[in-house]
């Protein structure tokens, strides 16, 4: 049971980690996105998009071509999810726009736009099937890895997963590489730590805000096509992603900005969210109460950054900032 | 493909243009430049609509507005829609102005949402209904401002980040409210939420709504002179503008924040009570629906004017009844109205610049 547990907790902190890491990339230029959750309903629906189309073009199911399965998702699930960043890097970078509106506009489109897709493809493209279920897909997605089977516990905590899942892991932990030994992380946070000072060194503030959030916007998208080809099983539907993309901005507090620290954190917020399954003769509404406690960990971790004040556990110092260089 | 590349580079980096702020615009220019973004933000949903819908476009905004004033009926539900979403903008409007970043009104209205049906449920056959309706107010006044002051306290005391502490309020807010809606539905644990029998606010000339209408119209006046004309609303300005200067001139910044975001988290409240109390007769996590964060951008439209704010919440709540029309009629997801808003404020959004900059073109040689 306790690796069933694991295997649960891990599935559903993949979406928050993805997510976050894509959250710390964007917030590291000075850039609060609170647009995260309508980017990943976009890649969410944007992935379904693709695969539905690519399915139901097919005259046999089984004649699916496993790697354009894999493949067309993706990159429309990528396509969607850095669209959706262009618009929020457009609004705020090039036109100075006020960072939370702009991000609450962008949640507020992307959940209409994963919602309505998701409600209305089917009658859209006159297709006559009951529901969005991209059984064949999903089950390409959550292939494990080699001889996961074959190792007894080992296999089943640690290789049984979908390849997205390693992708996530893979690109947290590149990310926390990145931000802090290479000279582009640096480079970056020094953006969203004093764009002015960045500025008169010489960094290219805007491109550095653009590259940051669209690249962080994409990862963020994976998170949503993880979710629904994954842990959902390639099934739509509306709102089933529920507040996980807000979620994922709490995590970003809770692991302190950083993407590695990020890793842990989502597998216990997916443990939080699954472990009342596991308590004997819970009643529903209790449970409600315990899918609130990652949210008051991170109020305590956001209480506790603060009061410690010290300075590496710090949100970027111009976060939610915008920098006029005309205004300095 | 070199020169078009360069063209991109030099647009986003402004070697091509560059951009000066304007010292001021004269109102009916900025009033213009909305309304170019509106017409323009019109043209793309009905893009978008037709592109979805195979009807003229012309055809499709006669919907639109069928759809949102076509009956009686309809025009009360979006006249009391308006009012209550112009509530939660009210509330949030004072710390916006003082830059505070309170993005947690959804979980402040639920608060006030909470105590009014707690009031509803436990006091309700205890006490007359006129004195019923005064506690339900108090409590929900109380619950919003103590939802609003917990972030505002640790802002003050530690400097803790408030945008991100507001928002994580709500979630908590939410599940606390969902447990309870749980508990208190009939039959119990079925989720279908209890009609609130006692307490509910009276109707007025036979219009259920009108009682709503006239609190939220009576708000507006107060929150517009407090703002304008009050010694504490200008310092809220003066915290807003720039702290620095508050402390200097002798203000009390830590005072204005707390003060300032319990009168918000309290309209908030306020904005509970008239959902709980005179628009649903239940409780739902989902009574705000949205609302507390439509509000921060309604209330930024408006440039934080309370006045203005009026017509900026009647223009998104017709907006989202016209669109659930279109996709009631051609029987598409009702999620087509978040679309259509969203369009609509990115275009208002990316108009402020326009207002507040202007674009000089570089000559050529210059981009050389």
């Amino acid at each position: 049971m306790i690796i069933t547990i694991i295997q649960r907790a891990v599935m559903q902190g993949t979406p928050l980690l993805l997510g976050s890491t894509g959250e710390i990339l964007t917030e590291k230029s000075g850039h609060l996105n609170l647009g995260i959750p309508g980017i990943m309903y976009v890649g969410a629906i944007s992935g379904v998009a693709g695969s539905f189309l690519y399915e139901n073009s097919l005259a046999n199911p089984a004649a699916i071509n496993p790697f354009l399965a894999v493949f067309i998702p993706l990159i429309c699930s990528l396509l969607g999810s850095v669209l959706m960043g262009l618009i929020y890097c457009f609004l705020t970078v090039t036109l100075r726009a006020n960072q939370n509106v702009t991000g609450l506009a962008l949640t507020t489109f992307g959940i209409g736009i994963g919602n309505f897709f998701g409600g209305s493809l089917i009658k859209l493209v006159n297709l006559d099937v009951p529901s969005i279920a991209l059984s064949t897909t999903s089950t390409i997605f959550k292939t494990p890895l080699p001889f996961a089977d074959k190792l007894g516990w080992f296999g089943d905590i640690f290789l049984s997963y979908g390849f997205l899942v390693y992708v996530a892991i893979i690109v947290a932990i590149l990310s926390s590489f990145i931000l802090n030994k290479t000279r582009t992380g640096l480079h970056l946070r020094a953006v969203g730590e004093s764009p002015e000072t960045a500025d008169a060194a010489g960094i290219n503030v805007t491109k550095y805000k653009y590259l940051s959030t669209c690249i962080g916007s994409a990862i963020a998208g994976l998170g949503g096509l993880y979710y629904v080809m994954d842990y959902a099983n390639g099934v739509w539907s509306n709102n089933g992603f529920g507040d996980r993309g807000w979620l994922s901005i709490a995590l970003v507090i809770f692991s302190v900005w950083r993407p590695s620290v990020s890793i842990l954190g989502s597998i216990l917020f997916g443990f939080l969210y699954v472990i009342p399954t596991y308590i004997p003769n819970i009643s529903v509404s209790a449970k409600k109460l315990f899918e609130m406690l990652p949210y008051v960990v991170t109020i305590i971790v956001l209480i506790i950054t603060s009061m410690r004040n010290k300075k590496e556990n710090q949100p970027p110092a111009a976060l939610g900032l915008p920098y006029f260089r005309e205004e300095r | 493909m070199k020169k078009i590349e360069n063209f991109f580079t030099s647009a986003i980096t402004g070697s091509l243009a560059h951009i000066i702020k304007r010292d001021d615009i004269v109102w009916w220019k900025a009033w213009g430049i909305r309304l170019i973004a509106i017409v323009l933000a019109l043209i793309v949903c009905g893009i978008v609509t037709v592109s979805l819908t195979d009807l003229n476009p012309l055809e499709m905004y006669a919907t639109m507005i069928d759809g949102a004033v076509g009956t009686s009926r309809l025009v009360w539900n979006l006249f009391q829609n308006t009012a209550i979403l112009l509530c939660v903008s009210l509330a949030v409007t004072p710390a916006f102005k003082m830059k505070f970043w309170n993005i947690g009104a959804e979980g402040q209205v639920l608060a006030g949402g909470l105590a009014t049906a707690s009031c509803m449920i436990f006091l309700g056959e205890k006490l007359p209904t006129p004195l019923l309706i005064l506690v339900m107010l108090i409590s929900s006044i109380l619950a919003g401002a103590l939802w609003g002051l917990v972030p505002a306290y640790f802002k003050t005391r530690f400097n803790s980040n408030e945008t991100l502490f507001t928002l994580m309020m709500n979630y908590v807010i939410i599940q606390i409210v969902a447990f309870f809606t749980l508990e208190w539905s009939m039959p119990k644990g079925s989720g279908t939420p209890r009609t609130l029998e006692f307490g509910q606010l009276p109707t007025l000339f036979g219009q259920k709504y009108l009682i709503n209408i006239l609190i939220v119209a009576l708000l507006t006046a107060l929150v517009y002179i407090y703002l304008k004309y009050s010694k504490q609303g200008y310092e809220i300005s003066v915290v807003g503008e720039s702290e620095k200067t508050a402390r200097y001139i002798g203000i009390n910044v830590k005072k204005v924040i707390l003060r300032t975001m319990a009168i918000s988290g309290a309209l908030c409240g306020i904005a509970g009570f008239l959902l709980v109390a005179g628009t649903d007769h239940s409780l739902k996590s989902d009574t705000a629906g949205g609302r507390g964060f439509t509000a921060i951008m309604v209330s930024w439209l408006a440039k934080f004017n309370p006045i203005f704010m009026i017509f900026t919440s009647l223009l998104i709540v017709f907006l989202q009844k016209g669109a659930s029309k279109i996709s009631e009629v051609y029987r598409l997801n009702s999620s087509f109205s978040d679309i259509i808003t969203g369009i609509i404020i990115f275009f208002i959004i990316g108009s402020e610049f326009f207002i507040n900059y202007r674009i000089k073109f570089n000559k050529k040689e210059a981009n050389v």
